[in-house]
């Protein structure tokens, strides 16, 4: 699989437009092709809100991802909404703390991560989504993990850099939850 | 060749314009084209530039007026609805000849409409934003990297001509991020000997003005200006062909929607269907002369939009109704899916 | 050996004016003209017409003129201003476009305080489209849209530029004057060269609002209409100065 498209969704303020961020400054520093779209309206805060990332070799049609081979979710009606969307064959991670039902679909591989627990447990509260993220990269491989830190570097604004630590520790958490 | 950077559609038009020479910017909050403004807001003060948050849009508009008359870049953006409150301004800038950019990031009609992406302002662009017998540039940029390309060109086809242009974007466009190579800073040469900057006591008066109240003057205004719209269709069309070579069905979109139809069309020719597309990157001009060739050669158009068919009519004029126009459309801040414009082929491929 | 005594500002150039008999832009033309001439500005200024009878202000003064659309002039003097601040450049403007249609950039420009200079023409009256009612009519005035005299029930109350530019912080100078006859011309003479002063030290936002004559839509003679400023304009347009920020005149805030 060399054509990702993914749809990361969940609340408003989760931080699913900064995880989608991370993939598409990481595809940069590759030189991919890629896109990212936020959805945009007039919900700051607490509303549903997603990001379409599209990581590929050859040049993005639509960055509209319809139909994504991966989908991370953090509440359940954005699962109820992109659960039946997913390719056959695709992956979900879900944050398994804010979701509690499961998966229907047979014909999809499903990662029921406690990412929102974890962080709470590890002192990191906010960063459920870096630890989705880091097992969305160690089960896909869309984006080569040597070049994360530098797309972090990229992603977080410069008068929190000192968060620059705990997001790579969220995100090696999830890696190794699904290792 | 610079180093490509990750920008979202809105920020690179900024940066573009920046870049262009620009450096008087006025806007007025609506979404979803804000992120100009804020780009512009932070960026202005640390260039020596203008960043000026209007009491309007109309207001607005009249700044750039006011900026153009002495010869420098001026721009604003902003979304239909705010566009249409700018419609006055342009018209006065066309009337007085004034070169500048407006930027539509369009967003769904009428009334305060929603806010989610649309296409429905191609009217609105191409027939000449305010009253009066006028054109403006339109151009349509289908990535972030022709939001950059095409702000700059903007910029100096409207300095060229004397006379507006607007960058025709969509929600989409302005919210995406994709990466761009900017372009590179450049100096303005255009002639601009018709500005006031005062005399100096050094030449008689220049007048920046679109009255005549003598209608025969007011006639030759008009025709001079119409035979600069000649020269600039002959001259100036731009549009992008994928896979005509042996196309039966033609597929006419522009911005999102040529994006969307381009994985149709890949998907289609999958199927053993032939089909290409033309994409207009300017909409005025449009590119007539590039649909009437091909009129020739295939058997139907696909107008695909975000609008009720608003191109579709200038595709039919354009290729003189040799061949049908279909028409794959959604409209309110709706996309059509690759599979409803593969439908649409299939249909028109029947 | 002959001298001259009276000649034509140099700063207006020499197209006949094409104003009604006993017209006051005439007069506030010239005076406007003589503070240029007088700064030696004329090379660095540029002018911006409104839509009105003074619409072809830009044929009359010899820098260089801008025409802007109805009521818009303060925007397009801030965008001028913006990119070429060593210039000085003033709007002239009259009651329709500065107080109905432009309303919003009037009180907008003046709250930025723009460093520009504002020549309000207010003759309460739209003289180019033949003698509507003006937002500065006054209270029982017959024109042609308030055909029985303004009824403030249905056609409100005339707006006073100056008192509501006063409320604003920004402004540095608010005058208002009148030119119905030498003294009052004199007086404002003074008034609009220091509103173009103003601008070259950079002292900010000047307006002078001119009370002036409509012989013609006021359906009197000039000499008649001259009177009638003072009858019935002065009682609701008070003269005088309404701002003088650096003299600590008409501040919106008290000095603490």
């Amino acid at each position: 699989m060399s054509n990702y498209e993914i749809v990361i969704a969940g609340f408003g303020g989760q931080g699913l437009l900064f995880s989608g961020k991370v993939l598409a400054y990481a595809g940069l520093l590759e030189g991919r092709e890629l896109s990212w779209l936020p959805s945009y309206g007039p919900e700051m805060r607490g509303g549903t809100a997603n990001c379409n990332v599209i990581l590929s070799d050859t040049p993005v049609g639509s960055p509209i991802v319809d139909h994504p081979n991966v989908l991370m979710v953090m509440n359940a009606p954005s699962l109820d909404k992109y659960e039946p969307a997913v390719v056959e064959g695709g992956k979900i991670f879900l944050d398994s703390t804010l979701i509690t039902r499961e998966v229907e679909r047979k014909d999809v591989e499903v990662y029921r991560i406690p990412a929102t627990q974890m962080a709470n447990d590890m002192g990191i509260p906010g960063l459920a989504n870096m630890i989705l993220l880091g097992a969305i990269i160690a089960k896909t491989g869309c984006i080569k993990e040597e070049g994360i830190e530098d797309a972090l570097k990229k992603v977080i604004p410069a008068r929190k850099m000192d968060l620059l630590g705990s997001n790579l520790a969220a995100l090696n958490a999830g890696k190794e939850y699904v290792a | 060749m610079s180093e490509k950077v990750l920008m979202k559609g809105n920020e690179a038009i900024a940066e573009a314009a920046i870049l262009a020479g620009c450096r008087h910017y006025f806007g007025y909050p609506i979404t979803p084209q804000t992120e100009v403004a804020a780009y512009m807001s932070k960026k202005m003060p640390k260039i020596g530039g203008t960043f000026l948050q209007a009491e309007s849009e109309i207001a607005a508009i009249n700044m750039v007026y006011g900026v153009a008359s002495t010869g420098k870049r001026a721009m604003t953006s902003s979304s239909s609805p705010g566009i249409a409150l700018k419609c006055e301004g342009i018209s006065y800038m066309a009337g007085a000849d004034l070169p500048g950019l407006i930027v539509n990031v369009q967003r769904g009609g009428p009334g305060l409409g929603g806010i989610q992406p649309s296409q429905s302002d191609y009217f609105l662009a191409t027939r000449g934003p305010g009253h009066g017998d006028f054109h403006v540039l339109v151009l349509a940029p289908s990535s972030v990297q022709e939001m950059a390309d095409l702000t700059v060109k903007a910029f100096d086809l409207a300095d060229k001509y004397r006379m507006p242009a607007m960058l025709l974007a969509d929600g989409t466009m302005g919210q995406m991020m994709e990466p761009v190579e900017l372009p590179e800073p450049k100096e303005v040469t255009a002639d601009k000997s018709w500005a006031v900057t005062g005399t100096k006591m050094e030449r008689k008066h220049n007048i920046v003005n679109s009255l005549y109240l003598k209608p025969t003057e007011l006639e030759e205004k008009n025709i001079e200006r119409f035979e600069r719209y000649k020269e600039i269709e002959e001259k100036e069309c731009l549009w992008e062909e994928f896979m005509m070579e042996d196309a039966e069905i033609c597929v006419v979109s522009y911005g999102i929607t040529a994006r969307v139809s381009r994985n149709a069309i890949i998907e289609a020719r999958k199927q053993g269907i032939k089909v290409g597309m033309i994409r207009p990157i300017t909409l005025w001009p449009f590119p007539k002369k590039a649909l009437l060739l091909a009129a020739d050669k295939v058997k139907s158009f696909l107008s695909v939009e975000l609008n009720m068919g608003q191109m579709q009519e200038d595709i039919e004029l354009a290729i003189q109704c040799k061949r049908p126009v279909g028409l794959c459309k959604r409209v309110g801040g709706m996309i059509p899916s690759p599979e409803e414009v593969l439908n649409s082929i299939k249909e028109a491929n029947k | 050996m002959s001298q001259v005594v009276f000649d034509k500002p140099k700063a207006l150039t020499d197209a006949v004016l094409h104003y009604c008999p006993g017209c006051t832009h005439g007069i506030v033309h010239r005076l406007v003209a003589e503070a240029i001439d007088e700064l030696g500005i004329e090379g660095r200024t540029i002018g911006i017409a409104p839509v009105g009878c003074s619409v072809m202000a830009y044929d009359y003064f010899a820098c260089d003129m801008i025409e802007a659309s109805h009521g818009r002039a303060p925007a397009v003097a801030t965008g001028v201003k913006r990119s070429m601040p060593e210039n000085i450049v003033f709007t002239y403007q009259g009651d329709g476009d500065l107080a109905s249609i432009g309303l919003c950039e009037t009180v907008s420009t003046a709250a930025r305080g723009e460093n520009i200079t504002i020549i309000f023409i207010n003759n309460a009256i739209y003289g180019m489209t033949g003698g509507q009612m003006a937002p500065t009519s006054l209270i029982g005035q017959v024109t042609q849209t308030s055909p029985y005299g303004r009824n403030p029930e249905t056609q409100g109350y005339p707006i006073n530029i100056c008192e509501l530019l006063a409320t604003l912080e920004a402004p540095a100078y608010l005058e208002r004057v009148t030119v119905n006859n030498v003294k009052n011309v004199r007086n404002a003479k003074k008034a609009i060269k220091k509103a173009f002063q103003n601008q070259v030290e950079g002292k900010g936002f000047s307006l002078i609002e001119v009370v002036s004559s409509c012989p013609t839509n006021w359906g009197m003679t000039p000499q008649k209409a001259l009177e009638w400023i003072d009858e019935h304009m002065l009682p609701q347009y008070p003269l005088g100065v309404y701002r003088d920020k650096e003299n600590g005149v008409g501040l919106a805030k008290k000095e603490a």
